[in-house]
Protein backbone atom coordinates (compact mmCIF):
# COMPACT_ATOMS: atom_id res chain seq x y z
CA UNK A 1 0.00 0.00 0.00
CA UNK A 2 3.14 2.04 0.69
CA UNK A 3 4.13 1.77 -2.67
CA UNK A 4 1.03 2.26 -4.30
CA UNK A 5 1.15 6.13 -2.55
CA UNK A 6 4.96 6.60 -3.32
CA UNK A 7 4.07 5.29 -6.93
CA UNK A 8 1.28 7.59 -7.57
CA UNK A 9 3.11 10.45 -6.16
CA UNK A 10 6.46 9.96 -8.52
CA UNK A 11 3.88 9.72 -11.59
CA UNK A 12 2.14 12.97 -10.16
CA UNK A 13 5.66 14.65 -10.67
CA UNK A 14 5.77 13.74 -13.90
CA UNK A 15 4.69 15.18 -17.22
CA UNK A 16 2.24 15.04 -18.57
CA UNK A 17 0.04 17.26 -16.07
CA UNK A 18 -3.52 16.46 -16.60
CA UNK A 19 -5.07 19.64 -15.08
CA UNK A 20 -8.38 18.54 -17.11
CA UNK A 21 -8.62 15.70 -14.76
CA UNK A 22 -7.52 17.03 -11.37
CA UNK A 23 -10.32 20.24 -12.27
CA UNK A 24 -13.04 17.23 -12.98
CA UNK A 25 -11.95 15.17 -9.75
CA UNK A 26 -12.84 18.77 -8.04
CA UNK A 27 -15.54 19.34 -8.90
CA UNK A 28 -16.56 15.76 -8.50
CA UNK A 29 -15.07 15.80 -4.87
CA UNK A 30 -15.16 19.31 -4.09
CA UNK A 31 -18.74 20.92 -5.75
CA UNK A 32 -20.99 17.72 -5.11
CA UNK A 33 -19.94 17.56 -1.70
CA UNK A 34 -21.25 21.22 -0.79
CA UNK A 35 -24.93 20.28 -0.21
CA UNK A 36 -24.41 17.43 2.04
CA UNK A 37 -20.88 19.49 4.16
CA UNK A 38 -23.76 22.54 4.51
CA UNK A 39 -26.54 20.21 5.71
CA UNK A 40 -24.17 18.38 8.47
CA UNK A 41 -22.45 21.49 9.24
CA UNK A 42 -25.24 23.79 9.89
CA UNK A 43 -26.93 20.95 11.81
CA UNK A 44 -23.22 19.83 13.77
CA UNK A 45 -23.16 23.59 15.10
CA UNK A 46 -26.95 23.71 15.59
CA UNK A 47 -26.81 20.35 18.18
CA UNK A 48 -23.21 22.21 19.75
CA UNK A 49 -25.64 25.52 19.91
CA UNK A 50 -27.74 23.72 22.16
CA UNK A 51 -25.49 21.32 23.92
CA UNK A 52 -22.84 23.82 24.97
CA UNK A 53 -25.63 26.25 25.89
CA UNK A 54 -26.75 23.73 28.60
CA UNK A 55 -24.00 22.60 29.65
CA UNK A 56 -22.16 26.39 30.21
CA UNK A 57 -25.15 27.07 31.76
CA UNK A 58 -24.88 25.24 34.92
CA UNK A 59 -21.64 27.31 35.17
CA UNK A 60 -23.22 30.81 34.49
CA UNK A 61 -20.86 30.83 31.33
CA UNK A 62 -23.14 31.24 28.27
CA UNK A 63 -21.44 33.88 26.96
CA UNK A 64 -18.30 31.52 26.49
CA UNK A 65 -20.93 29.56 24.38
CA UNK A 66 -19.30 31.39 20.82
CA UNK A 67 -15.38 29.99 22.05
CA UNK A 68 -17.12 26.57 22.55
CA UNK A 69 -18.78 26.10 19.67
CA UNK A 70 -16.23 27.43 17.24
CA UNK A 71 -12.89 25.97 19.06
CA UNK A 72 -14.78 22.59 18.72
CA UNK A 73 -15.49 22.77 14.91
CA UNK A 74 -12.57 24.11 14.10
CA UNK A 75 -10.47 22.26 15.98
CA UNK A 76 -11.98 18.65 15.78
CA UNK A 77 -15.38 18.11 14.31
CA UNK A 78 -15.07 20.56 11.27
CA UNK A 79 -12.19 18.39 10.02
CA UNK A 80 -13.58 15.39 10.91
CA UNK A 81 -16.71 14.86 10.24
CA UNK A 82 -16.49 16.21 6.98
CA UNK A 83 -14.00 13.85 5.83
CA UNK A 84 -16.03 11.13 7.28
CA UNK A 85 -18.83 12.80 4.98
CA UNK A 86 -16.78 12.90 1.85
CA UNK A 87 -15.51 9.75 2.52
CA UNK A 88 -19.30 8.15 2.51
CA UNK A 89 -19.85 9.94 -0.95
CA UNK A 90 -17.02 10.79 -2.88
CA UNK A 91 -14.54 7.85 -1.34
CA UNK A 92 -16.61 5.35 -2.03
CA UNK A 93 -17.68 6.21 -5.63
CA UNK A 94 -14.00 6.26 -6.46
CA UNK A 95 -13.77 2.49 -5.42
CA UNK A 96 -16.16 1.54 -7.12
CA UNK A 97 -15.41 3.75 -10.19
CA UNK A 98 -12.27 2.36 -10.28
CA UNK A 99 -12.85 -0.81 -9.24
CA UNK A 100 -15.46 -1.23 -12.42
CA UNK A 101 -12.79 0.17 -14.84
CA UNK A 102 -10.51 -2.80 -13.33
CA UNK A 103 -12.96 -5.23 -13.83
CA UNK A 104 -13.72 -4.37 -17.14
CA UNK A 105 -10.15 -4.26 -18.17
CA UNK A 106 -10.78 -0.56 -19.06
CA UNK A 107 -7.21 -0.25 -16.60
CA UNK A 108 -5.39 -2.79 -18.73
CA UNK A 109 -6.39 -1.28 -21.98
CA UNK A 110 -4.67 2.38 -20.42
CA UNK A 111 -1.12 0.48 -19.79
CA UNK A 112 -1.52 -1.12 -22.79
CA UNK A 113 -1.94 1.94 -24.34
CA UNK A 114 1.12 3.41 -22.70
CA UNK A 115 -0.70 5.46 -20.66
CA UNK A 116 0.34 5.14 -16.72
CA UNK A 117 -3.32 4.38 -14.76
CA UNK A 118 -1.22 5.55 -11.69
CA UNK A 119 -1.16 8.80 -13.87
CA UNK A 120 -4.33 9.34 -15.31
CA UNK A 121 -6.61 8.33 -12.49
CA UNK A 122 -5.31 7.75 -9.15
CA UNK A 123 -3.30 10.79 -8.52
CA UNK A 124 -5.53 13.38 -10.14
CA UNK A 125 -7.84 11.73 -7.55
CA UNK A 126 -5.08 12.29 -5.04
CA UNK A 127 -4.00 15.30 -5.63
CA UNK A 128 -8.03 16.93 -5.89
CA UNK A 129 -8.82 15.38 -2.26
CA UNK A 130 -5.77 16.91 -0.92
CA UNK A 131 -6.52 20.26 -2.29
CA UNK A 132 -10.28 19.72 -1.40
CA UNK A 133 -10.90 18.41 1.53
CA UNK A 134 -9.23 21.90 3.86
CA UNK A 135 -11.65 23.96 2.00
CA UNK A 136 -14.68 21.85 2.65
CA UNK A 137 -13.87 21.70 6.56
CA UNK A 138 -13.95 25.70 6.35
CA UNK A 139 -17.18 25.35 4.86
CA UNK A 140 -18.09 23.04 7.57
CA UNK A 141 -16.71 25.52 10.10
CA UNK A 142 -18.35 28.85 8.43
CA UNK A 143 -21.88 27.03 8.41
CA UNK A 144 -21.69 25.19 12.35
CA UNK A 145 -20.67 28.36 13.48
CA UNK A 146 -23.85 30.03 11.81
CA UNK A 147 -25.55 27.00 13.66
CA UNK A 148 -24.34 27.57 16.66
CA UNK A 149 -25.29 31.24 16.44
CA UNK A 150 -28.66 30.43 15.33
CA UNK A 151 -29.66 28.07 17.94
CA UNK A 152 -27.68 30.02 20.96
CA UNK A 153 -28.10 33.06 20.18
CA UNK A 154 -31.37 33.46 17.99
CA UNK A 155 -33.20 30.48 19.98
CA UNK A 156 -31.83 30.70 23.24
CA UNK A 157 -30.92 34.43 23.76
CA UNK A 158 -27.28 34.59 24.36
CA UNK A 159 -26.59 38.13 23.46
CA UNK A 160 -25.19 38.22 20.04
CA UNK A 161 -22.17 39.82 21.47
CA UNK A 162 -20.85 37.91 22.92
CA UNK A 163 -21.00 35.11 21.10
CA UNK A 164 -18.75 36.96 18.70
CA UNK A 165 -16.85 38.47 21.14
CA UNK A 166 -15.61 35.11 22.96
CA UNK A 167 -15.06 33.70 19.84
CA UNK A 168 -12.81 36.07 18.48
CA UNK A 169 -10.55 36.32 21.51
CA UNK A 170 -10.42 32.76 21.67
CA UNK A 171 -9.83 30.98 18.24
CA UNK A 172 -5.98 31.44 17.50
CA UNK A 173 -4.74 30.94 13.94
CA UNK A 174 -3.08 27.92 15.43
CA UNK A 175 -6.30 26.27 15.88
CA UNK A 176 -7.42 27.21 12.21
CA UNK A 177 -3.87 25.88 10.16
CA UNK A 178 -4.01 22.28 12.87
CA UNK A 179 -7.67 22.24 11.50
CA UNK A 180 -6.23 22.67 7.87
CA UNK A 181 -3.27 20.23 8.47
CA UNK A 182 -6.04 17.60 9.94
CA UNK A 183 -8.38 18.07 7.02
CA UNK A 184 -5.05 17.91 4.51
CA UNK A 185 -4.32 14.93 5.60
CA UNK A 186 -7.47 13.45 5.82
CA UNK A 187 -7.73 13.92 2.13
CA UNK A 188 -4.66 11.87 1.33
CA UNK A 189 -5.65 9.24 3.94
CA UNK A 190 -9.53 9.04 2.17
CA UNK A 191 -8.09 9.40 -1.37
CA UNK A 192 -5.61 6.66 -0.76
CA UNK A 193 -7.17 4.01 1.24
CA UNK A 194 -10.17 4.36 -1.80
CA UNK A 195 -8.44 4.14 -4.94
CA UNK A 196 -6.17 1.49 -3.73
CA UNK A 197 -9.25 -0.70 -2.40
CA UNK A 198 -10.63 -0.10 -5.97
CA UNK A 199 -7.65 -0.57 -7.81
CA UNK A 200 -7.20 -3.81 -6.32
CA UNK A 201 -10.51 -5.42 -6.60
CA UNK A 202 -11.14 -9.12 -7.51
CA UNK A 203 -12.79 -9.75 -10.15
CA UNK A 204 -16.05 -10.19 -9.04
CA UNK A 205 -19.59 -7.72 -8.54
CA UNK A 206 -19.46 -9.65 -5.04
CA UNK A 207 -15.68 -8.44 -4.72
CA UNK A 208 -16.19 -5.04 -5.89
CA UNK A 209 -18.86 -4.25 -2.96
CA UNK A 210 -16.33 -5.99 -0.71
CA UNK A 211 -13.67 -3.64 -1.67
CA UNK A 212 -16.08 -0.39 -1.47
CA UNK A 213 -17.38 -1.58 2.38
CA UNK A 214 -13.42 -2.11 3.33
CA UNK A 215 -12.34 1.27 1.34
CA UNK A 216 -15.26 3.46 3.92
CA UNK A 217 -14.56 1.45 6.71
CA UNK A 218 -10.98 1.72 6.90
CA UNK A 219 -10.61 5.09 5.58
CA UNK A 220 -13.03 6.34 8.52
CA UNK A 221 -11.33 4.26 10.78
CA UNK A 222 -7.92 5.46 10.01
CA UNK A 223 -9.32 8.95 9.84
CA UNK A 224 -10.72 8.89 13.65
CA UNK A 225 -7.05 7.18 14.48
CA UNK A 226 -4.61 9.49 12.79
CA UNK A 227 -7.13 12.29 14.02
CA UNK A 228 -5.86 11.03 17.63
CA UNK A 229 -2.44 11.40 17.04
CA UNK A 230 -2.06 14.51 15.23
CA UNK A 231 -4.42 16.10 17.94
CA UNK A 232 -2.03 14.62 20.65
CA UNK A 233 0.78 16.34 18.82
CA UNK A 234 -0.68 19.57 17.98
CA UNK A 235 -1.92 20.36 21.35
CA UNK B 1 6.81 -11.00 -44.86
CA UNK B 2 6.39 -14.62 -46.04
CA UNK B 3 9.36 -15.65 -43.46
CA UNK B 4 7.51 -15.25 -40.31
CA UNK B 5 8.39 -18.39 -38.79
CA UNK B 6 12.31 -17.63 -39.31
CA UNK B 7 11.73 -14.18 -37.96
CA UNK B 8 8.97 -14.23 -35.51
CA UNK B 9 7.21 -10.73 -34.23
CA UNK B 10 6.71 -12.55 -30.79
CA UNK B 11 8.27 -15.58 -29.50
CA UNK B 12 7.65 -17.29 -25.79
CA UNK B 13 10.01 -19.17 -24.49
CA UNK B 14 9.11 -21.81 -21.64
CA UNK B 15 5.99 -19.53 -20.60
CA UNK B 16 5.02 -20.38 -16.88
CA UNK B 17 2.50 -18.54 -14.98
CA UNK B 18 0.20 -19.85 -11.91
CA UNK B 19 -2.75 -17.57 -10.61
CA UNK B 20 -3.91 -18.26 -7.76
CA UNK B 21 -1.45 -21.20 -6.86
CA UNK B 22 -3.34 -22.70 -9.95
CA UNK B 23 -0.87 -23.52 -12.90
CA UNK B 24 -2.44 -22.04 -16.05
CA UNK B 25 0.98 -22.22 -18.47
CA UNK B 26 2.84 -25.08 -17.97
CA UNK B 27 6.05 -23.84 -20.77
CA UNK B 28 4.35 -21.86 -23.81
CA UNK B 29 6.69 -22.61 -26.62
CA UNK B 30 5.01 -20.38 -29.50
CA UNK B 31 6.29 -18.32 -32.28
CA UNK B 32 3.82 -15.22 -34.24
CA UNK B 33 4.96 -14.33 -37.50
CA UNK B 34 4.73 -11.27 -38.72
CA UNK B 35 2.52 -9.47 -41.08
CA UNK B 36 -0.16 -12.77 -40.61
CA UNK B 37 -3.05 -13.85 -38.44
CA UNK B 38 -2.49 -16.17 -36.15
CA UNK B 39 -5.20 -17.55 -33.93
CA UNK B 40 -5.54 -19.82 -30.35
CA UNK B 41 -8.19 -21.93 -29.64
CA UNK B 42 -8.49 -24.06 -26.44
CA UNK B 43 -11.34 -24.47 -24.02
CA UNK B 44 -13.14 -21.95 -22.37
CA UNK B 45 -10.61 -21.32 -18.85
CA UNK B 46 -7.51 -22.93 -20.58
CA UNK B 47 -5.65 -19.53 -19.83
CA UNK B 48 -5.82 -18.15 -23.68
CA UNK B 49 -6.48 -14.64 -22.35
CA UNK B 50 -4.24 -15.21 -19.93
CA UNK B 51 -1.65 -16.12 -22.78
CA UNK B 52 -2.27 -12.90 -24.60
CA UNK B 53 -1.81 -10.96 -21.87
CA UNK B 54 1.50 -12.13 -21.26
CA UNK B 55 1.86 -10.60 -24.87
CA UNK B 56 1.95 -7.08 -23.79
CA UNK B 57 2.98 -7.66 -19.94
CA UNK B 58 -0.36 -7.10 -18.85
CA UNK B 59 0.84 -10.03 -16.71
CA UNK B 60 4.46 -10.92 -16.08
CA UNK B 61 5.41 -15.30 -16.06
CA UNK B 62 6.82 -16.91 -13.35
CA UNK B 63 9.43 -18.60 -15.52
CA UNK B 64 10.52 -17.91 -19.24
CA UNK B 65 10.79 -15.25 -21.60
CA UNK B 66 8.79 -13.39 -23.96
CA UNK B 67 10.51 -11.72 -26.57
CA UNK B 68 8.98 -8.88 -28.88
CA UNK B 69 11.17 -8.13 -31.93
CA UNK B 70 14.11 -9.92 -30.30
CA UNK B 71 13.52 -8.04 -27.27
CA UNK B 72 12.99 -9.82 -23.71
CA UNK B 73 9.92 -7.51 -22.41
CA UNK B 74 9.50 -9.60 -19.04
CA UNK B 75 12.48 -7.46 -17.95
CA UNK B 76 11.85 -4.07 -18.78
CA UNK B 77 11.27 -1.28 -16.81
CA UNK B 78 8.46 0.72 -17.16
CA UNK B 79 10.28 3.03 -19.47
CA UNK B 80 11.20 0.53 -21.77
CA UNK B 81 8.06 -1.04 -21.73
CA UNK B 82 5.73 1.51 -22.75
CA UNK B 83 8.29 2.16 -25.66
CA UNK B 84 7.47 -1.59 -26.89
CA UNK B 85 3.70 -1.29 -25.76
CA UNK B 86 3.37 1.63 -28.46
CA UNK B 87 3.79 -1.05 -31.38
CA UNK B 88 1.00 -2.72 -29.73
CA UNK B 89 -3.13 -2.43 -29.48
CA UNK B 90 -5.13 -5.01 -27.91
CA UNK B 91 -8.74 -5.56 -28.33
CA UNK B 92 -10.53 -6.49 -24.97
CA UNK B 93 -13.22 -9.23 -24.84
CA UNK B 94 -15.62 -6.33 -23.79
CA UNK B 95 -14.30 -3.54 -26.19
CA UNK B 96 -12.72 -2.06 -22.50
CA UNK B 97 -14.54 1.18 -23.60
CA UNK B 98 -13.41 3.87 -21.09
CA UNK B 99 -17.31 4.91 -20.40
CA UNK B 100 -16.99 8.49 -19.03
CA UNK B 101 -15.92 9.10 -22.85
CA UNK B 102 -17.88 8.97 -25.51
CA UNK B 103 -16.82 6.59 -28.51
CA UNK B 104 -15.38 9.46 -30.81
CA UNK B 105 -12.86 11.02 -27.82
CA UNK B 106 -12.38 6.61 -26.82
CA UNK B 107 -11.23 6.49 -30.31
CA UNK B 108 -9.47 9.72 -29.82
CA UNK B 109 -7.56 8.74 -26.60
CA UNK B 110 -4.65 7.08 -27.70
CA UNK B 111 -3.96 9.80 -30.42
CA UNK B 112 -4.77 13.27 -27.94
CA UNK B 113 -2.40 10.80 -25.84
CA UNK B 114 0.55 9.68 -27.53
CA UNK B 115 0.80 12.03 -30.30
CA UNK B 116 1.11 16.06 -31.22
CA UNK B 117 -1.79 16.02 -33.91
CA UNK B 118 -3.71 18.75 -33.67
CA UNK B 119 -7.44 18.61 -32.90
CA UNK B 120 -8.70 18.70 -36.43
CA UNK B 121 -6.07 15.88 -37.94
CA UNK B 122 -7.56 13.26 -34.79
CA UNK B 123 -10.98 14.47 -35.71
CA UNK B 124 -10.18 13.48 -39.00
CA UNK B 125 -8.70 10.20 -38.50
CA UNK B 126 -11.40 9.48 -35.99
CA UNK B 127 -13.85 9.43 -38.40
CA UNK B 128 -12.08 8.11 -41.19
CA UNK B 129 -11.67 5.00 -38.53
CA UNK B 130 -15.45 4.81 -37.82
CA UNK B 131 -16.61 5.11 -41.10
CA UNK B 132 -14.25 2.05 -41.73
CA UNK B 133 -15.53 0.00 -38.80
CA UNK B 134 -19.61 0.78 -39.72
CA UNK B 135 -19.72 3.45 -36.85
CA UNK B 136 -20.58 6.92 -39.23
CA UNK B 137 -22.57 9.05 -36.95
CA UNK B 138 -21.97 7.18 -33.55
CA UNK B 139 -19.68 9.21 -32.44
CA UNK B 140 -21.68 11.23 -30.03
CA UNK B 141 -22.96 8.14 -28.06
CA UNK B 142 -21.55 6.89 -24.84
CA UNK B 143 -20.23 3.14 -24.58
CA UNK B 144 -23.52 2.35 -22.43
CA UNK B 145 -25.48 3.27 -25.14
CA UNK B 146 -24.23 0.69 -27.45
CA UNK B 147 -25.02 -2.60 -28.17
CA UNK B 148 -22.19 -5.10 -27.80
CA UNK B 149 -20.67 -5.77 -31.48
CA UNK B 150 -21.18 -2.05 -32.14
CA UNK B 151 -18.58 -1.74 -28.89
CA UNK B 152 -16.32 -4.37 -30.31
CA UNK B 153 -16.38 -2.07 -33.70
CA UNK B 154 -15.39 1.17 -31.44
CA UNK B 155 -13.00 -0.88 -29.63
CA UNK B 156 -11.12 -1.98 -33.04
CA UNK B 157 -11.30 1.70 -34.27
CA UNK B 158 -9.65 2.46 -30.86
CA UNK B 159 -7.04 -0.13 -31.48
CA UNK B 160 -6.34 0.41 -35.41
CA UNK B 161 -6.45 4.29 -34.63
CA UNK B 162 -2.54 4.25 -34.21
CA UNK B 163 -1.70 2.06 -36.96
CA UNK B 164 -0.02 -0.42 -34.87
CA UNK B 165 2.29 -3.30 -36.02
CA UNK B 166 0.79 -5.81 -33.50
CA UNK B 167 -2.90 -6.16 -32.37
CA UNK B 168 -4.44 -8.52 -30.05
CA UNK B 169 -7.83 -9.86 -30.12
CA UNK B 170 -8.92 -11.15 -26.93
CA UNK B 171 -12.21 -13.51 -28.41
CA UNK B 172 -13.06 -10.36 -30.69
CA UNK B 173 -16.66 -12.23 -31.07
CA UNK B 174 -17.52 -13.91 -28.16
CA UNK B 175 -21.37 -12.99 -26.59
CA UNK B 176 -21.76 -12.26 -30.63
CA UNK B 177 -24.58 -14.31 -32.87
CA UNK B 178 -23.38 -15.93 -35.56
CA UNK B 179 -23.99 -13.34 -38.07
CA UNK B 180 -22.44 -10.27 -35.79
CA UNK B 181 -19.37 -12.41 -35.18
CA UNK B 182 -18.84 -12.92 -38.83
CA UNK B 183 -18.78 -9.64 -39.95
CA UNK B 184 -16.27 -8.91 -36.88
CA UNK B 185 -14.35 -11.65 -37.92
CA UNK B 186 -14.59 -10.00 -41.53
CA UNK B 187 -13.83 -6.81 -40.33
CA UNK B 188 -10.51 -8.09 -38.74
CA UNK B 189 -9.03 -9.83 -41.62
CA UNK B 190 -10.17 -6.94 -44.34
CA UNK B 191 -8.10 -4.61 -41.96
CA UNK B 192 -5.16 -6.91 -41.59
CA UNK B 193 -4.79 -7.39 -45.25
CA UNK B 194 -5.20 -3.89 -45.60
CA UNK B 195 -2.79 -2.86 -42.91
CA UNK B 196 -0.53 -5.31 -42.69
CA UNK B 197 -0.20 -5.74 -39.22
CA UNK B 198 0.69 -8.34 -37.12
CA UNK B 199 -2.64 -10.05 -35.66
CA UNK B 200 -2.88 -12.55 -32.69
CA UNK B 201 -6.36 -13.54 -31.75
CA UNK B 202 -7.57 -16.04 -28.94
CA UNK B 203 -10.62 -17.49 -30.24
CA UNK B 204 -12.77 -20.71 -30.26
CA UNK B 205 -14.96 -20.04 -32.91
CA UNK B 206 -14.52 -23.09 -34.87
CA UNK B 207 -14.76 -23.76 -37.56
CA UNK B 208 -15.13 -19.97 -38.93
CA UNK B 209 -11.23 -19.33 -37.49
CA UNK B 210 -10.15 -21.80 -40.29
CA UNK B 211 -11.28 -19.59 -43.05
CA UNK B 212 -9.67 -16.66 -41.91
CA UNK B 213 -6.27 -17.34 -40.10
CA UNK B 214 -2.70 -17.75 -41.40
CA UNK B 215 -1.72 -20.00 -38.33
CA UNK B 216 -3.93 -21.98 -36.00
CA UNK B 217 -2.46 -22.81 -32.47
CA UNK B 218 -4.28 -25.04 -29.78
CA UNK B 219 -3.19 -24.48 -26.26
CA UNK B 220 -4.26 -27.71 -24.10
CA UNK B 221 -3.13 -28.02 -20.28
CA UNK B 222 -1.27 -25.08 -21.02
CA UNK B 223 1.02 -26.07 -23.73
CA UNK B 224 0.57 -25.30 -27.42
CA UNK B 225 -0.05 -28.89 -28.67
CA UNK B 226 -0.46 -28.08 -32.17
CA UNK B 227 0.08 -25.15 -34.43
CA UNK B 228 0.38 -25.19 -38.77
CA UNK B 229 -1.67 -23.52 -41.41
CA UNK B 230 -5.59 -24.09 -41.09
CA UNK B 231 -5.22 -26.64 -43.71
CA UNK B 232 -2.48 -28.16 -41.69
CA UNK B 233 -4.11 -28.33 -39.10
CA UNK B 234 -7.05 -29.84 -39.60
CA UNK B 235 -5.53 -33.13 -40.28
CA UNK B 236 -3.63 -33.34 -37.50
CA UNK B 237 -3.41 -36.77 -35.47
CA UNK B 238 -3.13 -35.21 -31.64
CA UNK B 239 -6.77 -37.26 -30.32
CA UNK B 240 -8.03 -34.30 -28.11
CA UNK B 241 -7.45 -31.96 -30.64
CA UNK B 242 -9.34 -33.91 -32.89
CA UNK B 243 -12.12 -34.24 -30.60
CA UNK B 244 -11.90 -30.29 -29.75
CA UNK B 245 -12.15 -29.08 -33.74
CA UNK B 246 -14.53 -32.01 -34.36
CA UNK B 247 -17.42 -31.27 -32.01
CA UNK B 248 -20.42 -31.71 -34.80
CA UNK B 249 -23.80 -31.90 -33.81
CA UNK B 250 -25.41 -32.90 -31.00
CA UNK B 251 -25.47 -36.59 -30.86
CA UNK B 252 -22.30 -36.83 -31.40
CA UNK B 253 -20.56 -34.49 -29.48
CA UNK B 254 -22.95 -35.55 -26.57
CA UNK B 255 -20.38 -38.30 -24.76
CA UNK B 256 -17.05 -35.61 -25.31
CA UNK B 257 -18.02 -32.79 -23.04
CA UNK B 258 -16.53 -30.30 -25.27
CA UNK B 259 -17.92 -27.61 -25.89
CA UNK B 260 -20.42 -27.40 -23.24
CA UNK B 261 -18.73 -24.49 -20.94
CA UNK B 262 -19.76 -21.29 -22.74
CA UNK B 263 -18.22 -18.34 -21.10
Amino acid sequence: MMLFLIGTFAWMARPPFRFMQVLKQIHFIGVKSLFVIVLTGSFTGMVLGLQGYYSLRKFGAEGLLGSAVALSLIRELGPVLSALMVTGRAGSAMTAEIGIMRITEQIDALETMAVSPMQYLIAPKLLASILIMPLLASIFDVIGIYGGHLVGVELLGVSSGSYTGSMESSVEWKDVYGGMLKSLSFGLIMAWICTYKGYHTTMSAEGLGQATTDAVVLSSVLVLIWDYFLTSVLL
Amino acid sequence: MGGGASNPVIRLVGVEKALGGQPVLNGINLEIAGGKLTTVIGRSGGGKSVLLKHMIRLLKPDRGQVLVDGVDITRLGPRELNEVRKKFAMLFQGAALFDSLTVFENVAFPLREKTKLKEAEIEGKVLEMLDQVGLTGMGHKFPAELSGGMRKRAGLARALVMGPEIILFDEPTTGLDPLLARTIHDLIVETQRKFGFTAVMVSHEIPEVFGISDYVAMLLDGVIVEMAPPDEFQRTRHPAVREFINVGPRSEAAASGVGKEAQ
